[in-house]
């Protein structure tokens, strides 16, 4: 089975990574118009200016937008259905990323709901993910996740017993 | 002299067969979509001076194929839109006498494969690290993923997107080249496999083999040719983002409304001029952002508007009607395919013809709502 694709950081994305190796979400920020930005370039895309600084984001974000795929890009086989998602940060600049402790169904994944970044070994990488923004809402859907599995579990049990 | 380029569409045919043609590579169906193309505008390949086509195989391996060496290359290449571009880019050039008679060719093996370049994405590229490590897996993956922000914000339902594939299936019923011709409703959409949810496989684009290309000339030249002229009115470009997840509206193109601004502006025309539209329908929610970044409807208003019969036969705006690329043939870089259906219309010869249609208007799309081209198209100068 080929395996999940790496990031290969460039120079103007390494700070990105590391930040991510780190456990802290680094986006850029403008010194000049002040507004944050994501993906990492070296010139603010709202004004232009090439006065751009590193900061530590919240990690905090929203669910904007996503699709629940069914057919698995290479290496990822054994998760799907699996949601690509777009979060909103709590700063305001978007990105992608996968959903995680959260089941991929339309009823689990509500747009805006709030959610908090997680970090998952990629490789040698660390790769930014979002998952349930409290712990709450995290043991919430994981015994939603768990009683989904056991019912998986029970169903095939029966299909085996039909054989 | 707004109204009118003075440019033509002196030229245009497809492929003899479109669908799955794995005796066709890439190149050979650029090849027979120039000589189909040439052919139909009465000249031979001797008579054209300029080239414009995308990679790969590129305007140089096109044009080497067919014997040409250009005066004028073009190789933008931004996707399915490309082609309109290429036309723009063909009405400055003729227009500056750079070349007198340019060829765009399409060809595109996308479902066999014959001869295609594989798809290759450097891990160190924006897409590459921000994007493909979430396990996204070509457009059905990406494309997509604006529409359930537009369905929240706008109230947009399943049916409603679902019914754009129905509408587009009523214009292939009557296309005999349509790969999909048998009549669907909603709940036939609804209940077609899950691709990448809210879409459906009828939501989805065909993939297919076939090609096509266009011959472009100065309008002074209209009577050298046996066809009707088909007059370029006005034409507009833009990008927007090369990743989904960058979009700064998901529930609009900011690119297509830009495109099609320009392309509107410079043809004098509103949209109640409009008789006949083409809108790149790689899924069911891009003829929605279309019909609303060219300003046909308010936002939020397009699916009503497909839901209630205004696009398909019968209807007053009719779109798509080939068939679209949910119904008639989608290669990968379906541009070329929408103009050809514009052509025809204008001409009269289209198989699904919608009366007498004197102004026709055509949104490409490039890539993930990444670009757009528009032409405006007319039966007359204006």
């Amino acid at each position: 089975m080929a395996s999940k694709p790496v990031p290969v950081p460039t120079p103007e994305t390494r700070p990105f990574w590391d930040g991510c190796a780190a456990g802290e979400l680094r986006i850029q920020r403008c010194t000049d118009c002040g507004r944050p930005y994501f993906y990492p370039r070296p010139v603010c895309p709202h004004c232009g200016s090439a006065d751009v600084e590193w900061f530590t984001a919240s990690g905090e974000a929203t669910l904007y937008s996503y699709v629940i795929n069914h057919r698995p890009a290479p290496g990822f086989e054994e998760d799907a259905p699996y949601a690509i998602a777009v979060v909103q940060l709590a700063e305001g600049p978007r990105m992608m990323a996968n959903i995680v402790g959260i089941p991929a169904t339309p009823e689990a994944l509500e747009l805006d709901m709030p959610l908090r970044v997680r970090f998952e070994q990629r490789g040698e990488m660390s790769l930014p993910v979002f998952g349930p923004a409290t712990e709450e809402a995290a043991a919430e859907a994981a015994a939603e996740t768990a009683a989904e599995a056991a019912a998986e579990a029970a169903a095939e049990t029966a299909a085996e017993a039909a054989r | 002299m707004s109204g009118s380029t003075g440019v033509i569409i002196a030229g245009a045919a497809e492929t003899d067969e479109i669908g799955k043609l794995p005796g066709h590579s890439t190149l050979q169906l650029h090849v027979e979509g120039a000589l189909n193309a040439v052919a139909d505008a009465g000249l031979t390949l001797r008579d054209i001076d300029g080239i414009a086509t995308v990679s790969s195989p590129g305007p140089v391996q096109v044009a080497h194929a067919l014997g040409i060496t250009p005066g004028w290359i073009d190789g933008t290449g931004v996707g399915g839109t490309s082609f309109l571009l290429h036309v723009r880019h063909a009405v400055a050039a003729i227009r500056a006498g750079y070349a007198r008679t340019i060829l765009i060719t399409h060809g595109e093996s996308g479902r066999s494969r014959v001869g295609a370049a594989p798809f290759r994405l450097a891990a160190s590229s924006p897409p590459g690290q921000f994007e493909a490590p979430y396990g996204t897996f070509g457009p059905t993956t990406t494309f997509t993923i604006p529409a359930l922000r537009y369905m929240k914000e706008y109230g947009l339902t399943h049916e409603q997107l679902a019914y754009v594939a129905v509408a587009q299936r009523r214009w292939a019923a009557k296309n005999p080249r349509a790969m999909f011709r048998d009549p669907i409703t909603v709940e036939d959409v609804l209940a077609s496999k899950m691709v990448a949810y809210p879409f459906h496989l009828l939501e989805c684009c065909l993939v297919t083999d076939g090609g096509g290309a266009l011959v472009v000339a100065s309008a002074d030249r209209a009577a050298e040719f046996p066809k009707p002229a088909v007059h370029i009115l006005g034409t507009g470009e833009s990008s927007e983002t090369p990743m989904i997840s960058q979009m700064a509206d998901f529930t609009e193109s900011r690119a297509f409304r830009l495109a099609g601004r320009a392309a509107f502006a410079e043809a004098g025309i509103s949209t109640s001029d409009v008789d006949h539209l083409m809108i790149y329908d790689a899924f069911a929610h891009v003829p929605i952002y279309g019909l609303e970044a060219l300003g046909f409807v308010g936002k939020g208003e397009a699916g009503p508007f497909i839901a209630d019969g205004n696009t398909e036969p019968g209807g007053r705006l009719p779109l798509n009607t080939n068939g679209g690329g949910l119904s008639y043939t989608h290669t990968g870089m379906y541009g070329m395919f929408a103009i050809q259906e514009g052509v025809r219309q204008l001409r009269g010869e289209a198989a699904a013809q919608a009366g007498d249609p004197q102004i026709s208007v055509i949104l490409g799309n490039g890539g993930m709502f990444a670009t757009a081209g528009v032409l405006v198209l007319g039966r007359n100068a204006r």
